[in-house]
Protein backbone atom coordinates (compact mmCIF):
# COMPACT_ATOMS: atom_id res chain seq x y z
CA UNK A 1 0.00 0.00 0.00
CA UNK A 2 1.85 2.99 -0.76
CA UNK A 3 0.92 6.34 1.19
CA UNK A 4 -1.10 8.95 -0.73
CA UNK A 5 1.73 11.55 -0.80
CA UNK A 6 3.85 9.21 -3.58
CA UNK A 7 0.48 8.19 -4.67
CA UNK A 8 0.30 11.99 -5.45
CA UNK A 9 3.88 12.16 -7.07
CA UNK A 10 3.53 9.17 -8.96
CA UNK A 11 -0.03 11.10 -10.87
CA UNK A 12 1.64 14.11 -11.60
CA UNK A 13 2.21 13.85 -15.70
CA UNK A 14 5.52 15.67 -17.44
CA UNK A 15 3.90 18.92 -16.90
CA UNK A 16 7.13 20.23 -19.20
CA UNK A 17 4.90 19.02 -22.37
CA UNK A 18 2.53 21.78 -21.53
CA UNK A 19 3.87 24.71 -19.84
CA UNK A 20 6.25 27.16 -21.70
CA UNK A 21 9.76 26.33 -20.67
CA UNK A 22 11.67 28.92 -22.65
CA UNK A 23 10.90 31.76 -20.51
CA UNK A 24 12.87 29.64 -17.57
CA UNK A 25 16.13 29.36 -19.47
CA UNK A 26 18.65 32.39 -20.26
CA UNK A 27 18.64 33.43 -23.48
CA UNK A 28 19.41 31.33 -26.44
CA UNK A 29 23.43 32.04 -27.34
CA UNK A 30 26.00 29.02 -26.49
CA UNK A 31 28.19 31.45 -27.27
CA UNK A 32 27.55 34.04 -24.89
CA UNK A 33 29.32 34.02 -21.88
CA UNK A 34 27.26 34.52 -18.69
CA UNK A 35 27.41 38.28 -17.57
CA UNK A 36 25.74 40.13 -14.33
CA UNK A 37 23.00 41.26 -16.93
CA UNK A 38 21.34 38.03 -17.56
CA UNK A 39 21.39 37.04 -13.69
CA UNK A 40 19.45 40.51 -13.23
CA UNK A 41 17.12 39.96 -15.97
CA UNK A 42 14.01 38.74 -14.36
CA UNK A 43 11.78 39.81 -16.51
CA UNK A 44 10.55 36.65 -18.15
CA UNK A 45 9.46 35.48 -15.05
CA UNK A 46 7.76 38.05 -13.80
CA UNK A 47 6.23 38.37 -17.22
CA UNK A 48 4.54 34.91 -17.08
CA UNK A 49 3.57 36.10 -12.84
CA UNK A 50 2.01 38.69 -14.02
CA UNK A 51 0.38 37.27 -17.16
CA UNK A 52 -1.03 35.04 -14.66
CA UNK A 53 -2.42 37.64 -12.32
CA UNK A 54 -4.37 39.58 -15.43
CA UNK A 55 -5.54 36.18 -16.75
CA UNK A 56 -5.05 32.20 -16.62
CA UNK A 57 -6.00 29.05 -17.87
CA UNK A 58 -6.98 27.36 -14.59
CA UNK A 59 -9.84 30.31 -14.09
CA UNK A 60 -10.87 30.28 -18.18
CA UNK A 61 -11.77 26.27 -17.43
CA UNK A 62 -14.19 27.45 -14.75
CA UNK A 63 -16.15 30.25 -16.26
CA UNK A 64 -19.43 30.38 -17.40
CA UNK A 65 -19.72 33.09 -20.48
CA UNK A 66 -22.87 34.07 -20.85
CA UNK A 67 -24.02 34.63 -24.63
CA UNK A 68 -24.66 38.13 -25.85
CA UNK A 69 -27.41 39.56 -25.06
CA UNK A 70 -29.78 39.81 -28.22
CA UNK A 71 -32.89 41.47 -27.22
CA UNK A 72 -31.34 44.90 -27.28
CA UNK A 73 -33.01 46.83 -29.41
CA UNK A 74 -36.82 48.30 -29.72
CA UNK A 75 -38.02 45.39 -32.21
CA UNK A 76 -36.18 42.41 -30.29
CA UNK A 77 -36.98 43.64 -26.86
CA UNK A 78 -41.14 42.58 -27.58
CA UNK A 79 -39.77 39.15 -29.02
CA UNK A 80 -37.93 38.18 -25.90
CA UNK A 81 -40.64 39.35 -23.73
CA UNK A 82 -42.96 37.40 -25.97
CA UNK A 83 -40.49 34.35 -25.65
CA UNK A 84 -39.81 34.47 -21.75
CA UNK A 85 -43.73 34.39 -21.13
CA UNK A 86 -43.85 31.09 -23.27
CA UNK A 87 -40.74 29.57 -22.04
CA UNK A 88 -41.87 30.49 -18.17
CA UNK A 89 -45.59 30.73 -18.92
CA UNK A 90 -46.14 27.20 -21.14
CA UNK A 91 -43.23 25.25 -21.73
CA UNK A 92 -42.21 25.52 -18.43
CA UNK A 93 -45.39 24.17 -16.94
CA UNK A 94 -45.66 21.78 -19.75
CA UNK A 95 -42.62 20.23 -18.41
CA UNK A 96 -42.84 19.63 -15.59
CA UNK A 97 -46.21 17.55 -15.91
CA UNK A 98 -44.22 15.81 -18.35
CA UNK A 99 -41.51 15.10 -15.72
CA UNK A 100 -43.86 14.85 -13.05
CA UNK A 101 -45.97 11.55 -14.35
CA UNK A 102 -42.63 10.30 -15.69
CA UNK A 103 -41.69 9.88 -11.81
CA UNK A 104 -45.42 8.16 -10.97
CA UNK A 105 -44.27 5.56 -13.75
CA UNK A 106 -41.11 4.84 -12.97
CA UNK A 107 -41.42 4.81 -9.38
CA UNK A 108 -44.52 2.87 -9.66
CA UNK A 109 -42.92 0.68 -12.15
CA UNK A 110 -39.75 0.56 -10.23
CA UNK A 111 -40.82 -0.59 -7.23
CA UNK A 112 -42.76 -2.93 -7.99
CA UNK A 113 -40.56 -4.81 -10.29
CA UNK A 114 -37.66 -3.96 -7.12
CA UNK A 115 -40.38 -6.10 -4.85
CA UNK A 116 -42.08 -8.36 -6.86
CA UNK A 117 -39.45 -9.63 -9.09
CA UNK A 118 -37.07 -10.81 -6.07
CA UNK A 119 -36.99 -14.49 -6.89
CA UNK A 120 -35.80 -13.58 -11.05
CA UNK A 121 -32.72 -11.85 -10.78
CA UNK A 122 -32.01 -11.64 -14.68
CA UNK A 123 -35.38 -10.20 -15.39
CA UNK A 124 -35.49 -7.68 -12.95
CA UNK A 125 -31.85 -6.26 -13.42
CA UNK A 126 -33.22 -6.22 -16.78
CA UNK A 127 -36.60 -4.01 -16.11
CA UNK A 128 -34.67 -1.95 -14.26
CA UNK A 129 -32.18 -1.27 -16.40
CA UNK A 130 -34.94 -0.26 -18.82
CA UNK A 131 -37.08 1.88 -16.43
CA UNK A 132 -33.61 4.14 -15.63
CA UNK A 133 -33.26 4.63 -19.07
CA UNK A 134 -36.57 5.69 -19.23
CA UNK A 135 -36.63 8.26 -16.57
CA UNK A 136 -33.66 9.74 -18.08
CA UNK A 137 -35.78 10.16 -21.49
CA UNK A 138 -38.14 11.68 -19.42
CA UNK A 139 -35.49 14.40 -17.96
CA UNK A 140 -34.00 14.82 -21.16
CA UNK A 141 -37.80 15.72 -22.60
CA UNK A 142 -37.93 18.02 -19.87
CA UNK A 143 -35.54 20.35 -20.97
CA UNK A 144 -36.57 19.82 -24.37
CA UNK A 145 -33.19 18.13 -25.42
CA UNK A 146 -31.78 17.68 -28.73
CA UNK A 147 -29.16 14.91 -28.42
CA UNK A 148 -27.79 13.89 -31.39
CA UNK A 149 -25.54 10.51 -31.07
CA UNK A 150 -22.74 9.39 -33.03
CA UNK A 151 -21.39 5.93 -33.45
CA UNK A 152 -21.36 2.73 -32.24
CA UNK A 153 -24.21 2.16 -29.40
CA UNK A 154 -22.13 0.46 -26.37
CA UNK A 155 -22.52 -2.72 -26.21
CA UNK A 156 -22.64 -4.73 -22.38
CA UNK A 157 -19.28 -6.38 -22.34
CA UNK A 158 -16.65 -7.12 -19.65
CA UNK A 159 -13.77 -5.76 -18.95
CA UNK A 160 -14.49 -1.97 -20.78
CA UNK A 161 -14.60 1.26 -19.23
CA UNK A 162 -16.55 4.67 -20.70
CA UNK A 163 -14.97 7.92 -19.77
CA UNK A 164 -16.36 11.16 -20.70
CA UNK A 165 -15.66 14.80 -20.40
CA UNK A 166 -17.92 16.23 -17.62
CA UNK A 167 -19.63 19.56 -18.05
CA UNK A 168 -22.23 18.98 -15.89
CA UNK A 169 -24.67 16.40 -14.06
CA UNK A 170 -27.20 16.48 -16.94
CA UNK A 171 -24.29 14.76 -19.04
CA UNK A 172 -25.00 11.44 -16.88
CA UNK A 173 -28.53 11.92 -17.65
CA UNK A 174 -27.82 12.17 -21.59
CA UNK A 175 -25.70 9.36 -21.57
CA UNK A 176 -27.92 6.71 -19.10
CA UNK A 177 -30.64 7.55 -21.60
CA UNK A 178 -29.21 5.62 -24.00
CA UNK A 179 -27.63 3.32 -22.10
CA UNK A 180 -28.00 1.99 -18.49
CA UNK A 181 -24.46 3.00 -17.29
CA UNK A 182 -22.55 2.56 -13.82
CA UNK A 183 -21.17 5.25 -13.00
CA UNK A 184 -18.78 6.77 -10.19
CA UNK A 185 -19.84 9.47 -8.65
CA UNK A 186 -19.46 12.09 -5.87
CA UNK A 187 -22.39 11.68 -2.81
CA UNK A 188 -24.07 14.59 -2.98
CA UNK A 189 -26.47 15.89 -0.43
CA UNK A 190 -29.99 16.71 -0.53
CA UNK A 191 -32.60 15.29 -2.81
CA UNK A 192 -30.04 14.00 -5.39
CA UNK A 193 -28.12 12.20 -2.90
CA UNK A 194 -31.18 10.60 -1.89
CA UNK A 195 -31.82 9.63 -5.69
CA UNK A 196 -28.14 8.29 -5.36
CA UNK A 197 -28.84 6.09 -2.69
CA UNK A 198 -31.92 4.56 -3.73
CA UNK A 199 -32.14 4.11 -7.78
CA UNK A 200 -28.33 4.62 -8.69
CA UNK A 201 -27.26 2.26 -6.15
CA UNK A 202 -29.33 -0.69 -8.18
CA UNK A 203 -27.47 0.65 -11.75
CA UNK A 204 -24.17 -0.33 -9.74
CA UNK A 205 -22.91 2.98 -8.84
CA UNK A 206 -19.78 3.62 -6.80
CA UNK A 207 -19.80 6.56 -4.40
CA UNK A 208 -16.53 8.34 -3.80
CA UNK A 209 -15.35 11.37 -1.30
CA UNK A 210 -13.39 13.81 -2.27
CA UNK A 211 -12.13 14.74 0.99
CA UNK A 212 -11.13 11.80 2.31
CA UNK A 213 -7.54 10.26 1.28
CA UNK A 214 -7.85 6.81 1.98
CA UNK A 215 -10.78 6.68 0.00
CA UNK A 216 -8.57 6.52 -3.21
CA UNK A 217 -7.60 2.83 -2.63
CA UNK A 218 -11.24 1.41 -1.76
CA UNK A 219 -12.52 3.42 -4.79
CA UNK A 220 -9.92 1.66 -7.16
CA UNK A 221 -10.65 -1.76 -5.41
CA UNK A 222 -14.23 -1.23 -6.22
CA UNK A 223 -13.82 -0.28 -9.71
CA UNK A 224 -11.26 -3.45 -10.52
CA UNK A 225 -14.38 -5.48 -8.74
CA UNK A 226 -17.18 -3.91 -11.06
CA UNK A 227 -14.92 -4.11 -14.80
CA UNK A 228 -14.48 -7.69 -13.96
CA UNK A 229 -17.86 -8.86 -13.18
CA UNK A 230 -19.91 -9.82 -16.55
CA UNK A 231 -23.61 -9.18 -15.51
CA UNK A 232 -22.35 -5.51 -14.45
CA UNK A 233 -23.59 -2.21 -16.37
CA UNK A 234 -20.54 -1.00 -18.10
CA UNK A 235 -19.26 1.05 -16.32
CA UNK A 236 -18.61 5.18 -16.81
CA UNK A 237 -16.46 7.70 -15.74
CA UNK A 238 -15.58 11.21 -15.65
CA UNK A 239 -11.78 11.26 -15.33
CA UNK A 240 -11.76 15.34 -15.06
CA UNK A 241 -12.99 14.81 -11.56
CA UNK A 242 -14.77 18.00 -11.71
CA UNK A 243 -17.39 20.23 -13.96
CA UNK A 244 -15.61 21.71 -16.59
CA UNK A 245 -17.20 24.52 -19.11
CA UNK A 246 -17.60 22.77 -22.19
CA UNK A 247 -14.18 24.81 -23.60
CA UNK A 248 -11.27 23.57 -22.03
CA UNK A 249 -10.41 19.74 -20.99
CA UNK A 250 -8.72 19.72 -17.42
CA UNK A 251 -6.17 16.92 -16.71
CA UNK A 252 -7.82 13.33 -16.50
CA UNK A 253 -7.38 11.64 -13.32
CA UNK A 254 -5.48 8.11 -13.73
CA UNK A 255 -7.72 5.66 -12.15
CA UNK A 256 -9.68 4.53 -14.83
CA UNK A 257 -7.02 3.82 -16.86
CA UNK A 258 -5.09 1.45 -14.99
CA UNK A 259 -7.92 -1.21 -14.92
CA UNK A 260 -6.12 -2.95 -17.19
CA UNK A 261 -9.85 -2.89 -19.31
CA UNK A 262 -10.86 -1.35 -22.75
CA UNK A 263 -11.10 2.09 -23.17
CA UNK A 264 -14.12 3.59 -24.71
CA UNK A 265 -14.04 7.34 -25.21
CA UNK A 266 -17.24 9.43 -25.07
CA UNK A 267 -16.81 13.51 -26.44
CA UNK A 268 -19.86 15.46 -25.40
CA UNK A 269 -20.36 18.74 -26.99
CA UNK A 270 -23.18 21.39 -25.78
CA UNK A 271 -24.34 24.31 -28.18
CA UNK A 272 -24.88 27.05 -26.21
CA UNK A 273 -27.63 28.50 -28.67
CA UNK A 274 -30.10 28.83 -26.41
CA UNK A 275 -28.41 28.15 -22.67
CA UNK A 276 -25.24 27.03 -21.35
CA UNK A 277 -25.35 23.65 -19.97
CA UNK A 278 -22.29 24.27 -17.70
CA UNK A 279 -22.56 23.71 -14.25
CA UNK A 280 -20.96 26.03 -12.16
CA UNK A 281 -21.23 23.90 -8.88
CA UNK A 282 -20.25 26.69 -6.77
CA UNK A 283 -22.30 29.24 -8.38
CA UNK A 284 -25.28 27.66 -8.78
CA UNK A 285 -27.06 24.52 -6.83
CA UNK A 286 -28.12 21.18 -8.84
CA UNK A 287 -31.49 22.56 -8.68
CA UNK A 288 -31.22 25.92 -9.84
CA UNK A 289 -29.54 24.74 -12.80
CA UNK A 290 -31.99 22.23 -13.88
CA UNK A 291 -34.25 25.08 -13.31
CA UNK A 292 -32.54 27.11 -15.97
CA UNK A 293 -32.79 24.32 -18.14
CA UNK A 294 -36.24 23.41 -17.90
CA UNK A 295 -36.64 27.26 -18.55
CA UNK A 296 -34.38 27.57 -21.62
CA UNK A 297 -36.37 26.74 -25.30
CA UNK A 298 -33.80 23.25 -25.55
CA UNK A 299 -30.80 21.46 -24.51
CA UNK A 300 -28.77 20.68 -27.59
CA UNK A 301 -25.48 18.91 -27.76
CA UNK A 302 -23.72 16.04 -29.75
CA UNK A 303 -22.58 12.90 -27.91
CA UNK A 304 -20.10 10.69 -29.69
CA UNK A 305 -18.94 6.96 -28.98
CA UNK A 306 -15.10 6.82 -30.08
CA UNK A 307 -13.39 3.85 -30.66
CA UNK A 308 -11.97 2.05 -27.97
CA UNK A 309 -8.84 1.94 -26.84
CA UNK A 310 -6.00 0.12 -25.13
CA UNK A 311 -2.93 0.50 -23.34
CA UNK A 312 -0.14 0.58 -25.66
CA UNK A 313 3.25 -1.44 -24.71
CA UNK A 314 5.07 0.49 -22.91
CA UNK A 315 2.81 3.35 -21.84
CA UNK A 316 2.13 4.45 -18.52
CA UNK A 317 -1.42 4.92 -17.59
CA UNK A 318 -1.10 8.41 -17.23
CA UNK A 319 0.27 8.81 -20.75
CA UNK A 320 -2.56 6.39 -21.83
CA UNK A 321 -4.87 9.20 -20.36
CA UNK A 322 -3.51 12.06 -21.72
CA UNK A 323 -3.82 9.93 -25.07
CA UNK A 324 -7.79 9.34 -24.84
CA UNK A 325 -8.34 12.97 -23.55
CA UNK A 326 -6.57 14.15 -26.39
CA UNK A 327 -8.90 11.71 -28.51
CA UNK A 328 -12.05 13.36 -26.72
CA UNK A 329 -10.78 17.11 -27.21
CA UNK A 330 -10.09 16.76 -30.49
CA UNK A 331 -13.52 15.62 -31.15
CA UNK A 332 -15.19 17.84 -29.18
CA UNK A 333 -13.03 20.90 -29.96
CA UNK A 334 -11.63 21.41 -26.53
CA UNK A 335 -8.34 23.32 -25.85
CA UNK A 336 -6.00 20.62 -23.27
CA UNK A 337 -4.85 22.50 -20.22
CA UNK A 338 -2.65 20.96 -17.68
CA UNK A 339 -4.04 21.38 -14.67
CA UNK A 340 -5.97 18.44 -12.32
CA UNK A 341 -9.08 19.97 -11.76
CA UNK A 342 -9.02 19.26 -8.09
CA UNK A 343 -7.03 22.45 -7.91
CA UNK A 344 -10.18 24.12 -7.66
CA UNK A 345 -9.89 22.94 -4.05
CA UNK A 346 -5.90 22.28 -3.37
CA UNK A 347 -2.72 24.14 -3.91
CA UNK A 348 -0.21 22.79 -7.10
CA UNK A 349 2.47 20.63 -6.04
CA UNK A 350 5.65 21.93 -5.48
CA UNK A 351 7.06 19.44 -8.17
CA UNK A 352 5.59 22.03 -10.82
CA UNK A 353 7.71 25.11 -9.72
CA UNK A 354 10.84 23.00 -9.30
CA UNK A 355 10.07 21.91 -12.64
CA UNK A 356 11.06 25.54 -13.43
CA UNK A 357 13.62 26.28 -11.08
CA UNK A 358 15.45 23.01 -12.56
CA UNK A 359 15.34 24.18 -15.82
CA UNK A 360 16.78 27.88 -15.38
CA UNK A 361 19.08 26.44 -12.86
CA UNK A 362 20.66 24.30 -15.95
CA UNK A 363 20.34 27.09 -18.52
CA UNK A 364 22.65 28.92 -16.03
CA UNK A 365 25.21 26.46 -15.66
CA UNK A 366 25.63 25.32 -18.87
CA UNK A 367 26.49 29.14 -19.66
CA UNK A 368 28.78 29.09 -16.90
CA UNK A 369 30.71 26.13 -18.69
CA UNK A 370 31.31 27.90 -21.73
CA UNK A 371 33.89 30.16 -19.91
CA UNK B 1 -13.05 54.50 -4.81
CA UNK B 2 -14.34 52.72 -1.55
CA UNK B 3 -15.48 48.85 -1.56
CA UNK B 4 -15.92 46.98 -5.13
CA UNK B 5 -18.97 47.71 -6.73
CA UNK B 6 -18.90 45.86 -9.90
CA UNK B 7 -19.35 48.66 -12.27
CA UNK B 8 -16.93 51.67 -12.71
CA UNK B 9 -17.69 55.46 -13.40
CA UNK B 10 -16.49 57.40 -15.84
CA UNK B 11 -15.07 59.13 -12.97
CA UNK B 12 -13.59 56.51 -11.45
CA UNK B 13 -11.68 55.24 -14.61
CA UNK B 14 -10.47 59.10 -15.21
CA UNK B 15 -8.97 58.81 -11.38
CA UNK B 16 -7.41 55.19 -12.30
CA UNK B 17 -5.93 56.87 -15.80
CA UNK B 18 -4.56 59.69 -14.00
CA UNK B 19 -2.50 57.21 -11.05
CA UNK B 20 -1.20 55.47 -13.77
CA UNK B 21 -0.04 58.29 -16.23
CA UNK B 22 -2.36 57.19 -18.68
CA UNK B 23 -0.53 53.87 -19.26
CA UNK B 24 -3.49 51.77 -19.62
CA UNK B 25 -6.70 52.79 -21.84
CA UNK B 26 -10.14 53.00 -20.57
CA UNK B 27 -10.74 49.84 -22.44
CA UNK B 28 -7.97 48.26 -20.67
CA UNK B 29 -8.86 49.53 -17.52
CA UNK B 30 -12.37 48.05 -17.55
CA UNK B 31 -10.63 44.87 -18.52
CA UNK B 32 -8.19 44.78 -15.51
CA UNK B 33 -11.53 46.11 -13.29
CA UNK B 34 -13.33 43.01 -14.16
CA UNK B 35 -10.40 40.83 -13.47
CA UNK B 36 -9.93 42.36 -9.93
CA UNK B 37 -13.26 41.83 -9.42
CA UNK B 38 -13.28 37.91 -10.74
CA UNK B 39 -9.73 37.46 -8.03
CA UNK B 40 -11.38 39.04 -5.35
CA UNK B 41 -13.99 36.03 -4.42
CA UNK B 42 -15.90 38.49 -1.87
CA UNK B 43 -15.98 42.25 -2.66
CA UNK B 44 -14.27 43.22 -0.29
CA UNK B 45 -12.17 45.37 -2.51
CA UNK B 46 -8.95 44.11 -2.31
CA UNK B 47 -7.53 40.35 -3.29
CA UNK B 48 -5.68 38.55 -0.70
CA UNK B 49 -2.66 36.45 -0.70
CA UNK B 50 -4.86 33.25 -0.38
CA UNK B 51 -6.96 34.26 -3.34
CA UNK B 52 -4.03 35.24 -5.00
CA UNK B 53 -2.52 31.95 -4.84
CA UNK B 54 -5.80 29.75 -5.73
CA UNK B 55 -4.57 30.29 -9.28
CA UNK B 56 -2.15 27.61 -10.07
CA UNK B 57 -0.61 29.77 -12.94
CA UNK B 58 0.62 32.25 -10.38
CA UNK B 59 1.16 30.35 -7.24
CA UNK B 60 4.57 27.98 -9.43
CA UNK B 61 6.17 30.83 -10.58
CA UNK B 62 9.33 30.61 -8.65
CA UNK B 63 8.70 34.69 -7.77
CA UNK B 64 5.08 34.39 -7.31
CA UNK B 65 6.16 35.26 -2.96
CA UNK B 66 7.87 38.59 -4.08
CA UNK B 67 5.41 39.53 -5.86
CA UNK B 68 2.53 38.66 -3.45
CA UNK B 69 4.60 41.00 -1.06
CA UNK B 70 4.55 43.68 -3.40
CA UNK B 71 0.48 43.31 -4.54
CA UNK B 72 -0.97 41.69 -1.71
CA UNK B 73 -4.11 43.89 0.11
CA UNK B 74 -4.02 46.71 -3.14
CA UNK B 75 -7.04 48.17 -3.76
CA UNK B 76 -7.75 48.50 -7.56
CA UNK B 77 -6.04 51.85 -8.26
CA UNK B 78 -3.01 50.71 -6.79
CA UNK B 79 -2.86 47.01 -8.36
CA UNK B 80 -3.56 48.92 -11.71
CA UNK B 81 -0.44 50.88 -10.54
CA UNK B 82 1.17 47.78 -10.14
CA UNK B 83 0.97 46.42 -13.38
CA UNK B 84 1.95 49.69 -14.78
CA UNK B 85 5.65 48.03 -15.61
CA UNK B 86 3.83 45.48 -17.87
CA UNK B 87 2.16 48.01 -20.12
CA UNK B 88 3.61 48.36 -23.89
CA UNK B 89 3.61 51.95 -22.95
CA UNK B 90 5.59 51.91 -20.58
CA UNK B 91 9.48 53.35 -20.19
CA UNK B 92 12.67 51.05 -20.56
CA UNK B 93 13.13 52.90 -16.88
CA UNK B 94 9.75 52.19 -15.65
CA UNK B 95 10.35 48.88 -15.94
CA UNK B 96 13.73 48.83 -14.70
CA UNK B 97 12.68 50.28 -11.90
CA UNK B 98 10.29 47.75 -11.28
CA UNK B 99 12.92 45.04 -11.32
CA UNK B 100 14.91 46.89 -9.28
CA UNK B 101 11.92 47.03 -6.64
CA UNK B 102 11.55 43.31 -6.64
CA UNK B 103 15.11 43.07 -5.64
CA UNK B 104 15.10 45.61 -2.94
CA UNK B 105 13.49 43.60 -0.57
CA UNK B 106 14.32 46.23 2.55
CA UNK B 107 13.01 49.30 0.77
CA UNK B 108 16.08 51.71 1.03
CA UNK B 109 16.89 51.60 -2.68
CA UNK B 110 19.97 49.66 -2.83
CA UNK B 111 20.43 46.52 -3.80
CA UNK B 112 23.22 44.06 -2.33
CA UNK B 113 24.61 40.68 -3.05
CA UNK B 114 22.52 38.83 -0.62
CA UNK B 115 19.40 40.36 -2.42
CA UNK B 116 20.62 39.45 -5.94
CA UNK B 117 21.26 35.80 -4.14
CA UNK B 118 17.87 35.36 -2.78
CA UNK B 119 16.43 36.17 -5.97
CA UNK B 120 18.78 33.58 -7.64
CA UNK B 121 17.83 30.91 -5.21
CA UNK B 122 14.02 31.55 -5.62
CA UNK B 123 14.98 31.09 -9.25
CA UNK B 124 17.00 27.91 -9.48
CA UNK B 125 15.66 25.83 -6.25
CA UNK B 126 17.19 23.27 -4.87
CA UNK B 127 19.28 21.78 -7.75
CA UNK B 128 22.10 24.75 -7.33
CA UNK B 129 23.74 24.48 -3.80
CA UNK B 130 24.07 28.18 -2.20
CA UNK B 131 27.95 27.69 -2.29
CA UNK B 132 27.14 28.03 -6.23
CA UNK B 133 25.26 30.63 -6.53
CA UNK B 134 27.72 32.47 -4.07
CA UNK B 135 30.64 32.06 -6.83
CA UNK B 136 28.58 32.54 -9.98
CA UNK B 137 27.45 35.46 -8.35
CA UNK B 138 30.45 36.74 -7.35
CA UNK B 139 32.51 36.47 -11.15
CA UNK B 140 29.46 38.21 -12.74
CA UNK B 141 29.79 40.66 -10.66
CA UNK B 142 33.64 41.14 -10.59
CA UNK B 143 33.15 40.50 -14.71
CA UNK B 144 31.11 43.67 -14.54
CA UNK B 145 33.23 46.03 -12.31
CA UNK B 146 31.64 45.21 -8.92
CA UNK B 147 32.22 43.69 -5.79
CA UNK B 148 30.54 41.22 -3.26
CA UNK B 149 30.09 44.66 -0.82
CA UNK B 150 28.62 46.69 -3.59
CA UNK B 151 25.63 48.28 -3.32
CA UNK B 152 23.66 48.55 -6.46
CA UNK B 153 21.92 51.59 -6.77
CA UNK B 154 19.04 51.96 -9.57
CA UNK B 155 21.33 53.87 -11.85
CA UNK B 156 23.35 51.25 -11.78
CA UNK B 157 20.94 48.65 -12.89
CA UNK B 158 19.83 51.01 -15.67
CA UNK B 159 23.35 50.80 -17.17
CA UNK B 160 24.01 46.98 -16.54
CA UNK B 161 20.56 46.28 -18.47
CA UNK B 162 19.97 49.54 -20.94
CA UNK B 163 22.25 48.03 -23.81
CA UNK B 164 20.08 45.48 -24.26
CA UNK B 165 17.14 46.64 -22.86
CA UNK B 166 14.29 44.68 -21.28
CA UNK B 167 11.38 42.77 -22.93
CA UNK B 168 8.38 42.81 -20.18
CA UNK B 169 4.66 42.91 -21.38
CA UNK B 170 1.69 41.66 -20.66
CA UNK B 171 -1.27 42.26 -22.98
CA UNK B 172 -4.74 43.22 -21.29
CA UNK B 173 -6.86 41.39 -23.67
CA UNK B 174 -10.63 43.67 -23.76
CA UNK B 175 -12.43 41.57 -25.78
CA UNK B 176 -15.48 40.70 -23.75
CA UNK B 177 -15.76 37.02 -24.97
CA UNK B 178 -12.76 33.90 -23.79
Amino acid sequence: MKSSSSELELDRPNIEDYLPSDSFTLPPSPTRLLHLRDLLDISPTLTEAAGAIIDDSFTRCFKSNPPEPWNWNIYLFPMWCLGVVIRYGILFPIRVIVLTIGWIIFLSSYFSVHFLLKGQEKLRKNLERSLVELICSFFVASWTGVVKYHGPRPSIRPKQVFVANHTSMIDFIILEQMTAFAVIMQKHPGWVGLLQSTILESVGCIWFNRTEAKDREIVARKLREHVEGADNNPLLIFPEGTCVNNHYSVMFKKGAFELGSTVCPIAIKYNKIFVDAFWNSRKQSFTKHLLQLMTSWAVVCDVWYLEPQNLKPGETPIEFAERVRNIISTRAGLKMVPWDGYLKYSRPSPKHREQKQKSFAESVLRRLEQK
Amino acid sequence: MGSASSVLSQSDIEEVQEHCNNLFTEEEIVSLYQRFCQLDGNGKGFISADEFLSHPDFSISPLSERLLMMVDGLNFKDFVAFLLAFSAKASMKQKIEFVFKVYDSEHNDKVTFSDILEVLRDLTGPIMSDEQREAVLSQVLQEAGYTMESLLLLDDCIKIVNKSGLKMEVEVSTSLSM
